[in-house]
């Protein structure tokens, strides 16, 4: 195991440097730069400008020059938001962010797999219908239009909850933004867990579990629902890289102060350093969660490992 | 599998779907949709961009003959959301087209080459699978000129490539060693010529059922990236920058988000119905 879990971790290190490369240099050589909004810079103090944050030199140098910042964990300054250096804007914003991301992960877990279960359960009956409508719907509807809709109805009409913004000790302000980011992961589990125990229901040892004369409740608990959840595992992968970008929309739509704003309005703007740390910041968050879930899966299942 | 029993299996799943009543509404519904956004805007006697100073932000009614209402600016809604449909629907079809294109070739090269290229090729799509690819499309499309239907084009098919690449290179694996590539080979065929000829047409079906999938993701992404303000931008429509226009509006003109919101949401179900419905079909496994 612990061969394992280093093997791992080692595999990492190859796709995040391809990511910070392929981020760096597609930001760099495409057109445009940083100071170009500002009218009438005089080439002189562009020149100056650009001296000031190493934009001048040879761009093998520079993104030489950025990697072994990042290995110091500097991110370097904003160019856009003055007076704040990048840590200090991921400081402030990915707690939000991270607490979103995180209710959205639970709530799904508790919405999805229960839901998937009760279908298997009662297969063809009404239950199993219900599940399957409500998942058709909460996977084609996009989360920048479930968001809006649900402020629509719960903010504006019945006052249940805040239409936007964010109070840090309230739940309040957490309701409707996670429950946007989960609907679709819930209903995408529903979906998996169904499918995965009904066909481990028909499996030989849950059989035989049976004609020992095992109470319904035993076999489910016991023996059919332990393998039938490997799947559902292994999903958690893709779900957590759908709630880490999917989290931008639902920050967008519910004016989250999280840290989704800064990679579009940094990249807009060529903000380099920003929106760098940006994408180092979503790509460790999403590599190391990944790896979690991988680790997860390892252990729940012996051949992983081997393979 | 013999030629028989690939058309028994294309048959029988087409039997399969038309004994569904969730697909024959969905085809229905979407028939319904692409034939009003065709026709539409013709009956309306605004254009998508035709200002109407006299009724700002009016709610759906008769008057004037803003049947959705108007926005802000005037411009009337039922002719911007359908000019947003087309948009979309045409965006994804291309996208989902060049996505097909990067896909089937990358695959079936790889799939055809000996080992050490097939390796390469594979291990660079499993690299690009890992990375967060819609980090890739926002600064992608963030970069470079906004608002270039091109650009748009160009990013959304690249990010939508890798699964094919890889059904594509499966298909091709197992196809090469069948006897009927011998056989051309044997005639003389350059290695070429067999791909073209002979791989690429028993390449089609699984695609085709991919290619179905793909198309509502690709008006996800496209109205994603119009929502972030990345894609399309005023004063042309798509329902990505409608919905995002209407979400900053819902307060005072809840009917500007409706309305765009009611046409994406017909338009994914469906889809996804028709693809989910086509998978099904195609799976002989019984859920």
């Amino acid at each position: 195991m612990v061969n394992y879990v280093l093997r791992r971790i080692a595999g990492l290190i190859p796709t995040f440097l391809a990511i910070v490369t392929i981020s760096f240099f597609i930001l760099r050589l495409a057109p445009g730069g940083p100071f170009d909004q500002e009218q009438s810079l005089a080439p002189a103090v562009r020149a100056n400008l650009e001296r000031l944050y190493g934009l001048d030199e040879p761009l093998p140098a520079q993104y030489l020059k950025y990697l072994g910042a990042l290995a110091r964990g500097d991110f370097g300054v904003s160019l856009r938001e003055r007076d704040f250096t990048v840590t200090e804007l991921i400081r402030q914003g990915l707690p939000v962010s991270v607490t979103l991301g995180l209710s959205a992960l639970i709530l799904a877990l508790l919405g999805g797999i229960p839901a998937g279960i009760a279908a298997a359960l009662w297969r063809r009956r009404r239950a199993d219908h219900g599940v399957a409508a409500l998942s058709a719907l909460a996977l084609a509807l996009p989360s920048f239009v479930v968001g809006p809709l649900l402020a629509l109805i719960f903010g504006l009409y019945l006052h249940w909850l805040p239409v936007a913004g964010w109070q840090w000790g309230s739940l309040r302000y957490l309701v409707l933004p996670a429950i946007t980011l989960a609907l679709p992961v819930a209903a995408a589990l529903a979906r998996l867990t169904r499918a995965s125990l009904l066909e481990t229901l028909r499996t030989g040892f849950v059989r035989s579990a049976r004609a020992r004369g095992l109470g319904a409740a035993r076999v489910l608990w016991r023996h059919a629902l332990p393998p039938a959840l490997l799947p559902v595992v292994s999903y958690l992968g893709p779900a957590v890289a759908f709630v880490v970008t999917g989290s931008l929309v639902v920050e967008t739509v519910f004016a989250l102060p999280g840290t989704g704003r800064y990679l579009v309005q940094g990249a807009i703007d060529r903000d380099y350093p920003l929106v760098m740390g940006m994408i180092v910041v979503y790509a460790l968050l999403t590599l190391v969660l990944n790896l979690l879930v991988d680790l997860l899966h390892g252990w729940l299942d012996p051949g992983v490992r081997r393979g | 599998m013999a030629e028989g029993s690939a058309a028994a299996l294309w048959n029988l799943a087409g039997r399969r779907l038309g004994a569904r009543r969730a697909v024959r509404v969905a085809l229905t519904v979407l028939a319904l949709i692409v034939l009003v956004a065709l026709v539409g805007p013709r009956f309306s006697p605004w254009g998508f961009d035709s200002l109407d100073w006299q009724h700002l932000a009016q709610p759906p009614s008769t008057v004037a003959a803003h049947w959705f209402g108007s926005d802000r600016l005037g411009r009337d809604l039922f002719v911007r959301t359908l000019y947003g449909v087309r948009l979309s629907l045409l965006i994804s079809v291309l996208a989902t087209l060049v996505s097909l294109v990067i896909g089937v070739a990358w695959g079936a090269v790889a799939g055809f080459s000996g080992p050490r290229t097939d390796g390469l090729m594979m291990r660079i799509v499993d690299v690009l699978y890992a990375l967060p690819y819609l980090f890739i499309v926002i600064i992608l499309s963030s970069l470079f000129a906004r608002g270039s239907l091109t650009v748009l084009l160009v990013t959304l098919g690249a990010a939508g490539w890798l699964t094919t690449a890889r059904i594509v290179r499966g298909q091709t694996v197992s196809l090469k060693r069948r006897e009927f590539i011998e056989a051309a080979r044997a005639l003389g065929l350059t290695e070429g010529a067999i791909l073209v000829r002979h791989l690429l047409p028993n390449l089609l079906g699984p695609v085709l059922v991919y290619a179905t999938l793909t198309v509502p993701q690709m008006i996800l992404f496209e109205s994603f990236l119009s929502f972030l303000g990345l894609g399309v931008q005023e004063p042309q429509a798509s329902l990505g920058n409608l919905i995002y226009v209407g979400a900053q509006e819902m307060q005072s003109a809840p009917w500007m988000l409706i309305v765009p919101a009611a046409f994406i949401v017909a338009l994914l179900v469906c889809l996804n119905v028709l693809g989910d419905a086509l998978r099904d079909a195609l799976d002989p496994r019984e859920y």
